[in-house]
């Protein structure tokens, strides 16, 4: 019995293995119907997510099985005070497999430790969400037919975005990945991510030019930059255009550059993007939805 | 300055300057029945300074914290008023209910029945990190 808790949890021969099973699963969908039949998947959600909720509870549908769970603390027995262990060891004798997402950083380890069933970690806090960076991944393997020799930009809240550290972690393992840093100089990336990337002598550049590094890249991943981050509104104001993506800043972008976000997105890609074919961030959602059916099938040993 | 020596028991040496009374707490060592000697700032020739802990009993010591807190300490176990054998610390790969996570994100900010438990990530380093949110322990 195997749990996701972090993207890390999982190696590189088994990030293709859930890759070409997803793949698989789009093209093939009616395969896929029946093959969860008679199991039930236990959403837990203790803060409101209400995207990441549907993707798995679709998934789990599309595979022929079952749902049941909460979606906000309040209505748990959290409530009531019960720790997270208890919650996975009674969840356990309902369901066959644990999706946890949970404020407090650790706590679907904890399920994870305690439960009977697999658990998979659907976002703790600031910390892990490792479903969001397998969609990721599948969503470069779909639109560039490979994960290595790559150069790919991160745009943005690098300082606290979750979505940007592990999918760095993650793409680290590959051959051949050159990173482009793109953010505000208040929002780097944490010098422990930096880190990592030092560690295995992978190439990165860090610029606050979106403009100067566009024509390189092959994956533009953008992300949301918050007005709370900052310590002032003129800050804010004065640094938020440069991280917007409008039509006009793609026309020195490589003719096939793919533009992923995480979603939810608020201004920093200009709606005018998203009839443009690079725009893959509502491919993403799908995609989203059938890792997951990957991941479900993986961890229940389905075959 | 005169301590009597130990008949069965230990004598934890080379403790850098003012962390005898740390590890005295660690250990727990305030609750034991036997002779606790803690000498302070003992001239050394290697370390200008130095605390010792005599502890006049085989009692079982907690190696882990005692690396955790004072990885060059060196402990001496001492039968029949001899030394029989000389133990050298190493950092220990993992902690358990020794520091307690400071993120107040973490999981055990609000379930303290947990234990606190925290892996060795970087030897070199000697980084310590919370086994549920990743922080760093500041161990320094
Ligand atoms: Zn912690």
């Amino acid at each position: 019995m195997r749990s996701l808790i972090d993207i890390l949890d999982l190696n590189t021969d088994e990030i293709s293995q859930l890759i070409d099973k997803a793949n698989d699963i789009i093209a093939n969908p009616a395969k896929y119907s029946e093959k969860c039949r008679g199991k039930k998947l236990a959403t837990l959600f203790f803060e409101p997510s209400t995207r990441t909720r549907l993707s798995f509870e679709a998934a789990m549908y599309e595979l022929g099985g079952n749902v049941l769970g909460f979606s906000a603390a309040q209505n748990s027995s959290a409530a009531k005070g019960e720790s997270v262990a208890d919650t996975a060891k009674t969840t356990s004798c309902y369901a066959d497999i644990i999706a946890m997402r949970h404020p407090k950083e650790g706590a679907p380890l904890v399920a994870a430790m305690n439960a009977t069933v697999p658990v998979i970690n659907a976002g703790d806090g600031g910390h892990n969400h490792p479903t969001q960076t397998l969609t990721d991944l599948l969503t470069i393997y779909r639109e560039k037919g490979r994960l290595d020799n790559l150069t790919v930009g991160f745009c943005g809240d690098l300082k606290f975005g979750r979505t940007v550290h592990s999918l760095i972690s993650a793409l680290s393992r590959y051959e051949n990945i050159k990173f482009v840093l793109i953010s505000p100089e208040e929002l780097k990336l944490p010098s422990y991510v930096k880190e990592v990337l030092k560690k295995n002598n992978l190439e990165y550049v860090q610029t606050t030019d979106l403009d100067s590094v566009m024509p390189e890249l092959d994956i533009l991943y953008m992300t949301r930059v918050q007005r709370e981050r900052f310590f002032n509104e003129e800050d804010y104001l004065r640094l938020k255009d440069s991280y917007i993506l409008y039509p006009e800043r793609l026309v020195n972008a490589k003719a096939d550059i793919s533009i992923l976000h995480p979603l939810p997105r608020v201004n920093e890609i200009s709606v005018a993007i998203d009839d443009d074919p690079r725009a893959c961030y509502f491919k993403q959602v799908l995609n989203g939805k059938f890792i997951r059916m990957a991941l479900i099938l993986k961890l229940l040993e389905v075959e | 300055m005169k301590i009597d020596s130990i008949k069965n028991g230990f004598v934890i040496d080379h403790i850098t300057a003012g962390n005898a009374m740390k590890i005295y707490n660690l250990l727990g060592l305030g609750n034991l029945d036997c002779r606790v000697a803690l000498i302070t700032n003992v001239p050394s020739n290697k370390m200008g300074k130095k605390d010792i802990i005599k502890i006049d009993d085989d009692i079982v010591i907690d190696t882990d914290i005692l690396g955790f807190v004072d990885p060059n300490a060196t402990v001496n176990i001492i039968k029949d008023e001899v030394i029989v054998d000389k133990k050298k610390l190493e950092l220990p790969e993992k902690l358990t209910n020794v520091i307690k996570c400071k993120n107040p994100r973490c999981i055990t900010s609000v379930e303290q029945e947990l234990p606190q438990i925290f892996n060795l990530t970087d030897k070199e380093k000697q980084v310590y990190r919370c086994l549920y949110c990743e922080t760093k322990a500041n161990n320094a």
